[in-house]
């Protein structure tokens, strides 16, 4: 009976108007809200999504980008109110679930195949 | 009425109105009967003992089952005492729910933390040891407990390695997330005491206000 509370809760945290479709090695644009005062803007933060992790309402998905020659993650919340948007730009084909190595490569080596 | 008795569910996270995670513990509290009232005359303080957890009757002694049937209550699994402001309205077979906790902002949580066993010293008291090469031989080990001739004993609670944890810890100053009365639940910000499953008292907490009105 008590695990249920967690159960409930968890799912009172889920994304209400369900789940952005995307997979890992896709290209997507994160849109973040950021809020400044009292005023609430969008920030948009692109790159390839490298890995998804956990499960339910703490599920998280990290996004790596190369900003000015450093490479740069970010990890968010799949469930977060402030995750506004996550718009695929181009699908990826991989073959494992976590693209780590991807910190290893640069430049042509780390291309992904896009697929059709 | 200051506290009740509950049970640590687990911990998780939820999202706050600006979209940030929250790490929450989730401790399913009460509903508790108040079994027997403590007095200042009768036993030099104020306090309600309260009982919460079912239990089937031919599982009590027999001296436990008149105690409680002396409130009128179900039979219980655990006791615990819960101080009282003096001369406050309580009175055996009264029940407590989690909305008394709703004009506090934070609360105190107590409970038995995790054993840990034998622990070293490092481990127990956060010391640093000895190095760990150029032939130290001094890895973990305690290091000097004393002086010479003089006083030539050890002092008392010379910290060396022994038992730890499974010790009646408190946890103060909690913030409240959340109240829910339909699930007999609190969610807290942060770690409290003991295993998921583990026996806790919550209580208003002594060092901060309560809310106005």
């Amino acid at each position: 009976m008590s695990a249920n509370i967690l159960e409930k809760i968890d799912k009172e945290n889920l994304r209400k108007e369900g789940v952005p479709e995307f997979s890992i090695g896709d290209a997507v644009d994160v849109h973040v809200k950021i809020r400044e005062g009292d005023k609430e803007r969008i920030q948009v933060f692109s790159g390839t999504v490298i890995a998804r992790d956990g499960a339910g309402a703490t599920e998280t998905f990290t996004v790596r980008r190369i900003s000015y020659g450093e490479g740069v993650e970010r990890v968010f919340p799949l469930h977060s109110p402030a995750v506004a948007k996550v718009k695929v730009e181009r699908r990826g084909k991989t073959r494992r679930a976590k693209l780590y190595y991807l910190r290893e490569r640069s430049g042509k080596t780390a291309r992904i195949k896009e697929k059709r | 009425m200051n506290g009740l008795i509950g049970r640590k569910i687990g911990m998780t996270q939820v999202f706050d109105e600006e979209g940030r995670q929250v790490p929450v513990t989730v401790i399913e509290a009460g509903p508790c009967v108040v079994i027997q009232r403590k007095t200042r005359d009768r036993d030099g303080y104020e306090a309600a003992q309260l009982g919460f957890g079912k239990q089937k009757e031919q599982r009590l002694s027999k001296p436990k089952r008149g105690h409680v049937n002396k409130a009128k209550a179900e039979p219980v699994t655990v006791l615990r005492e819960v101080r009282l402001e003096e001369g406050e309205e309580i009175n055996p077979g009264d029940v407590i729910r989690v909305d008394i906790l709703k004009d506090a902002t934070h609360v105190d949580v107590l409970g038995i933390c995790k054993g840990r066993g034998f622990q070293g010293v490092v481990r127990r008291y956060g010391m640093s040891g000895g190095r760990a090469s150029h032939g130290s031989g001094m890895h973990r080990r305690t290091g000097a407990i004393g002086m010479k001739v003089s006083p030539a004993r050890v002092f008392k609670g010379t910290r060396m390695p022994g038992h730890m944890g499974h010790v009646h810890t408190t946890t103060q100053n909690l913030r409240i997330v959340e109240i829910r009365e339909e699930d007999n639940a609190v969610l807290v910000q942060g770690a409290v005491p003991g295993p998921n499953g583990g026996l806790v008292v919550i209580r208003k907490a002594i060092k901060k206000p309560l809310k106005q009105s």
